[in-house]
């Protein structure tokens, strides 16, 4: 007999083994399916109810989890900070237990404090996904990326792989290391000084560079990050400009990966910053394919972590 | 697990090759006289095999499988399934005549929700059913069109339809334990 999905949150890509990461990939190709149908609903999660709460700024992540839950017939209810009693003092254990006693199946998460979402999964008897924790853990985006990557390259092992930006910022970029990793690819990752610092190489086993070249020679894929303006002040970069001429990606420096390379990009995109439009809109571009299948892996977590039974053989693997 | 030789204990073959074999291709035949035009759709993993078999002898006719997965009635609450696929429907439904396969009717669950399923591509004119064993037990007013075989099998056992491929030719057999 296959094993049930043994974990009862999706907190970070640590907690997840390499066969963990397969059985959610493998799920998602049936959700991939469900989107491209004339009628993009299953009755899979009918009666049961997912909150999403976002405590940061999100369009694509929480439009993603929403249209995911709807495509299985979850109810779905949006929770967002500025609307919410956080403005009004709540802390989060209030908050916590306020959720509770409304009963959802599902608690996505996003928040600026990095462990937040774990905080709170030690609080709730539901399950919890975190979508995104300070500087800490983007573990769906990692999946999505995952899945990206199998399918336009066929597999996952031993890839050469370039992540490419604000390294020190990005939450992405961690959970892509740690995934990426446990699946023998060969992780570069490339960025300014201020943005990549060289204690990365040792804490996530992956490559520093600092110049783009040698980054991306030899690379399978090349994966872009955002500026974060709103995390950074003029002191870590001195201009767009000059951060586009020696950090971004246009035609000249993506030819130094594979012909057949890949370039990713989890958005938003800052267009003639960390990388040139015609390389975002260029054939090797699979942008619109990372938000297409973003939506399956969110439908495959949410069936995965949103059955009773789920919860309660979860709950007793744990227990040991 | 039980493969090819070497059973484990308890282990029968409740209808061998050969059988299933010729009655197949007889039930082929019979929906070959009464359906017109039919679409073959297997329910996906047990229904497979015999479909494609089925695809063989018809000749030239639409085809594809549905996975139930997400559309079970025990979908919110049982474990969820970890080795859950995509649905494969390459033609249109709409207005067609549809033989879903399965390899064993028992409660009539699965087909419910292969019908469900189905219907989410569009409306068929008809949908059929093929099952190779009919095993009794059924918990849904639902019955079969054409069956290869009529067996009451204690409830508690378990049977299991293995497929292999040799000599070009598919190989099944239905086995109790």
């Amino acid at each position: 007999m296959t094993t049930p999905f043994p974990h009862r949150d999706l907190l970070s890509i640590r907690d997840l083994s390499p066969a963990d990461v397969i059985q959610i990939l493998d799920a998602s190709e049936a959700f991939f399916e469900v989107s491209r149908r004339p009628v993009r609903k299953v009755p899979t999660l009918r009666g049961k109810t997912v909150i999403n709460l976002f405590y940061e700024a999100s369009t694509r992540t929480r439009t993603s989890f929403e249209i995911a839950g709807k495509r299985l017939s979850a109810d779905m209810v949006n929770m967002s900070v500025a609307t919410s009693s956080v403005k009004k003092g709540e802390t989060l254990y209030d908050t916590c237990k306020t959720l509770e006693a409304m009963h959802p199946d599902v608690v996505v998460m996003r928040h600026s404090a990095s462990g937040a979402p774990a905080y709170v999964a030690s609080k709730l008897r539901c399950g919890v996904i975190n979508a995104g924790d300070g500087m800490h853990a983007h573990p769906t985006q990692a999946l999505l990326d995952a899945f990206t990557i199998r399918k336009k390259l066929g597999r996952l092992e031993g890839l050469k792989v370039a992540i490419c930006g604000d390294i020190a910022h990005s939450r992405v970029a961690r959970s892509n290391c740690v995934l990426l990793r446990k699946f023998g690819c060969e992780v570069n990752v490339v960025g300014p000084r201020t943005l990549v610092s060289d204690d990365f190489a040792e804490a996530f086993d992956v490559n520093v560079f600092h110049e783009l070249r040698p980054a991306l020679e030899g690379a399978d894929v090349v994966m872009c990050l955002r500026i974060q303006q709103e995390r950074l002040g003029e002191a870590l970069l001195p201009s767009d400009r000059e951060y586009a001429r020696t950090f971004g990606v246009g035609p000249a420096q993506l030819a130094y990966a594979k012909e057949t390379a890949i370039v990713m990009h989890p958005g938003p995109m800052n267009r003639g910053v960390e990388i040139d439009p015609l390389v975002a809109d260029g054939p090797q571009s699979v942008v619109l394919y990372q938000v297409e299948a973003g939506v399956a892996v969110r439908m495959a977590l949410l069936y995965l972590l949103a059955s009773d039974e789920a919860h309660a053989s979860a709950r007793e693997s744990a227990t040991r | 697990m039980a493969g090819g030789l070497g059973y484990g204990e308890g282990v029968q073959v409740l209808l061998d090759e050969s059988a299933v074999g010729l009655r197949w291709k007889e039930v082929a035949a019979e929906i070959d006289d009464v359906v017109e035009r039919p679409a073959v759709v297997a329910i996906r993993r047990g229904g497979v095999a015999l479909a494609s078999e089925l695809v063989r002898i018809l000749g030239d006719v639409d085809h594809g499988s549905v996975d139930i997965a997400l559309y079970r009635d025990d979908a919110a609450t049982a474990l969820p399934d970890p080795k859950i696929g995509p649905s494969v429907i390459p033609f249109d439904v709409v207005g067609r005549d549809i033989v879903l396969v399965d390899d064993v009717l028992q409660t009539g669950r699965s087909v419910r929700a292969a019908i469900d399923a189905l219907l989410d591509y569009g409306r068929p004119r008809r949908i059929w059913l093929a099952a190779l064993v009919d095993r009794g037990g059924r918990e849904l007013p639902i019955a079969a069109d054409f069956v290869g075989f009529v067996r009451t099998v204690d409830p508690k056992k378990r049977l299991r339809v293995e497929s292999r491929e040799a000599d070009a030719q598919l190989h099944i057999q239905v086995m109790s334990r």
